[in-house]
């Protein structure tokens, strides 16, 4: 990219959406349940501190029976999942059957490891099949893999790892699981500049996906001290 | 299978549109002149091995924690693994890194079971082998960012040796990575100058009081681990997770 | 053979004005040539056997084998040209190598399946290649499922409960036809497929023969092994026994 003359400009930090990439600054979460898995994610696209998108979609289809949370570059994930997506659709033609959460999770893995040095992406896999159930893969910057009963991602997550551990139960129902993410992801939200809007949610089950919003003035309230 | 011919991977969007590149007919592949960029840190990380040879075998050691910068995020990561009946294996450093040697040896080993003329790799061999590996991808200046530690019994003597990310390579009968070659090969090393045979009894209470020194020492560490054991009798036993026994009287003291 | 002469069973990339392929019906020939070669499908596993003729008696033993090793859970038995055949274990290892790497698990049967069906095919399409002297038997046990399929040199499969192929094929069938395979137990099946050998094995054409038997089922946990010294006797002598008593019975009637 040419240079940009910034000398005109004032030096407070309110020009940094001209040069700055698109990117999840993000809130991402993904849970297990009894019978599936709840994904949910904020809904905030910034540049630099600009909101370019406050209603966005980081909840993606890989297959009707696996998504992907995305967060890191909005480009550079956009793009793998699109990619996967081809690999797993040609793939379970390949099988005569769906593809498991843990090869898309491997093909996903594969592509963040192999180009860990040109990508900014941290992705959270989650799915179900009728092999093992409900799964969640994490997937760092890195590109390591590992599976996980609950997983949160994202510039958000670091302020949410307590409440996390502390209120995660194996098992939950549904809609425990719901509340769950929920709540998580609104303090998440509520702490992290770079998070924030509305909460998508995703319950992915043996039947697919069923898909909610939690709208930004109807968040779960909390201490506001 | 690690290919020893394995290059930079190609570019991941290939043939796709570039800023002033739009009128290129379709098929004639522009070169691509992107310089190559590598690895230049590590990213989520795992602290240290500590291992020990006693009399009939060796004992590796390694916690369950990968770190993300300091915050520990995943606390479910086993790092220390069976390679054959001959071999274990303890690794740290990046886990990413870490999960991709450990596919390609799994796989060698498959390779080797697959031709099904009864010998099996011996530790020394995986030890040479890794090596190179290793010396390889650091002078593409793109290094594996581990300290791998092979231990396992080679024609009835125990063997240890460990390798990191630049290619250095040694063997001894003590041998710790990371902050553990700090604080805990001191330990070792006086224990074995005081007792240079140990049993294997002793040698997991050695294993033991380190695992329980580091975590008092190393803010990167978990008091959780694995103990890896290849004995001559007792073949191969990955135990884990083992918890710190952790003692806080001296927070009386003052 | 009427086709001989016409010249039309000079190339592979060639139909006859009937709508044959000379080379590929000549490639069944040559694994018509060999030693039969039987898979047994059971309720939790699969059982291969193979008669290896022995050519001469200067041959060592255990050599030239027919069964192989493809992958930890898969294994392949065939007949037909064994120089052959090693080229289609070549790429069926590769092909299970590459799906691990690339997809983090085994390799399914059915995938496998087809794409060494792929490979064997393609080599019945061109004149500058000739298509492969041998057919393959695929046998995997996964999550809890056996799978057996038979490859023929036109690269057509079949998924099978019981399948021969090689000199004595018809009477083979014959034989598994008799057998109740949906009931029987791996166990149970060694020593079946022992029989089966022995009694379709022509001592007046081929005079030495040496018996192989592998499985892929719950007891061996999945992998494809060859079946136990202790199984392996227990089969070879029901079978020779079984063979006894059916000369006596032959005197009998006579």
């Amino acid at each position: 990219m040419p240079p940009v003359n910034t000398d005109f400009m004032p030096q407070d930090g309110s020009n940094d959406w001209r040069d700055a990439a698109h990117s999840t600054g993000t809130s991402i979460m993904a849970s297990e349940f009894d019978g599936g898995v709840v994904i949910g994610a904020d809904s905030r696209t910034t540049t630099g501190a600009y909101i370019a998108n406050r209603v966005s979609d980081k909840l993606t289809r890989v297959t009707d029976h696996i998504y992907c949370c995305r967060s890191g570059s909005a480009a550079d994930t956009e793009a793998i999942a699109d990619i996967v997506g081809y690999h797993l659709n040609f793939h379970g033609m390949e099988l005569g059957e769906e593809p498991s959460v843990e090869v898309g999770a491997a093909i996903f893995k594969e592509l963040c490891y192999n180009y860990r040095d040109s990508l900014m992406a941290g992705i959270l896999v989650a799915g179900w099949d009728k092999k093992k159930g409900g799964q969640i893969y994490s997937i760092p910057i890195g590109g390591m893999c590992v599976r996980q009963e609950v997983s949160i991602g994202g510039s958000g997550s670091s302020y949410v790892y307590g409440y996390m551990d502390a209120n995660y139960k194996p098992k939950m129902s549904k809609e425990d699981c719901v509340k769950f993410v929920t709540n998580t992801l609104a303090l998440a939200m509520s702490r992290d500049g770079s998070s924030g809007g509305v909460i998508r949610l995703g319950i992915i089950t043996e039947e697919g996906i069923e898909r909610r919003v939690v709208l930004g003035n109807e968040l779960p309230k909390f201490y506001e001290g | 299978m690690f290919n020893s011919t394995h290059s930079a991977p190609p570019p991941f969007w290939s043939n796709g549109p570039a800023p002033g590149a739009f009128y290129n007919f379709p098929g004639t592949v522009a070169p691509v002149t992107n310089p190559i960029t590598h690895t230049q840190s590590p990213v989520t990380t795992s602290t240290s091995i500590v291992s020990i040879t006693y009399d009939k075998g060796v004992l590796i050691a390694g916690d369950l924690l990968a770190s993300y910068g300091s915050l520990a995020r995943y606390k479910n990561c086993p790092r220390v693994i069976e390679i054959n009946p001959n071999i274990i294996m303890g690794a740290g450093g990046d886990y990413a890194d870490f999960q991709y040697v450990k596919s390609f040896i799994e796989q060698k080993i498959i390779d080797e079971d697959c031709l099904d003329d009864g010998l099996k790799m011996k530790p020394k061999s995986l030890y040479c082998w890794l090596t190179r590996i290793m010396y390889q991808r650091r002078s593409k200046l793109d290094p594996f960012w581990n300290n791998l530690v092979v231990g396992g019994i080679q024609d009835g003597v125990p063997f240890l040796g460990t390798v990191d990310k630049l290619g250095t390579a040694y063997t001894d009968k003590v041998i710790c990575t990371g902050y553990g070659a700090h604080i805990a090969l001191p330990v070792l090393r006086d224990a074995l100058d005081k007792k240079p045979n140990l049993n294997l009894n002793e040698a997991k209470q050695l294993i033991k009081k380190c695992m329980e020194v580091l975590f008092y020492r190393d803010a990167r560490s978990y008091p959780k681990y694995q103990l890896g054991m290849i004995d001559v009798d007792e073949g191969v036993k990955i135990e884990g997770p083992i918890s710190v026994e952790e003692n806080w009287n001296i927070a009386y003291m003052t | 053979m009427s086709s001989i002469g016409t010249g039309y069973d000079l190339s592979a990339s060639q139909f006859s004005p009937d709508g044959r392929v000379f080379q590929v019906e000549y490639a069944m020939k040559a694994v018509e040539n060999s030693g039969t070669v039987i898979g047994l499908r059971g309720t939790d596993g699969i059982v291969l056997a193979a008669e290896k003729l022995i050519m001469s008696k200067l041959h060592e033993t255990s050599t030239n084998k027919r069964i192989f090793n493809i992958d930890r859970h898969i294994g392949m038995a065939f007949s037909g040209l064994i120089a052959d055949a090693r080229q289609i274990v070549e790429i069926a290892r590769k092909e299970a190598s590459n799906y691990r790497l690339q997809y983090g698990t085994s390799i399914p049967l059915k995938y496998l399946n087809d794409r060494v069906s792929m490979y064997m095919h393609a080599y019945t399409l061109y004149s500058a290649v000739r298509p492969f002297g041998c057919s393959v038997i695929l046998a995997s046990y996964e999550t809890d499922e056996p799978n057996m399929f038979l490859i023929d040199p036109s690269g057509v499969s079949y998924g099978y409960f019981g399948c021969a192929t090689g000199k004595a094929k018809q009477s083979a069938k014959t034989e598994i036809e008799k057998l109740k395979l949906g009931n029987l137990t791996c166990k149970e099946i060694v020593k079946e497929a022992a029989k089966i050998i022995y009694l379709v094995h022509d001592e007046l054409k081929d005079k030495n023969f040496e018996l192989e038997l592998s499985w892929v089922c719950k007891d061996s946990g999945g992998l494809h092994v060859k079946v136990p010294e202790s199984v392996y006797a227990d089969a070879e002598k029901a079978a020779k026994q079984a063979m006894e008593a059916d000369s006596e019975s032959d005197t009998e009637e006579m």
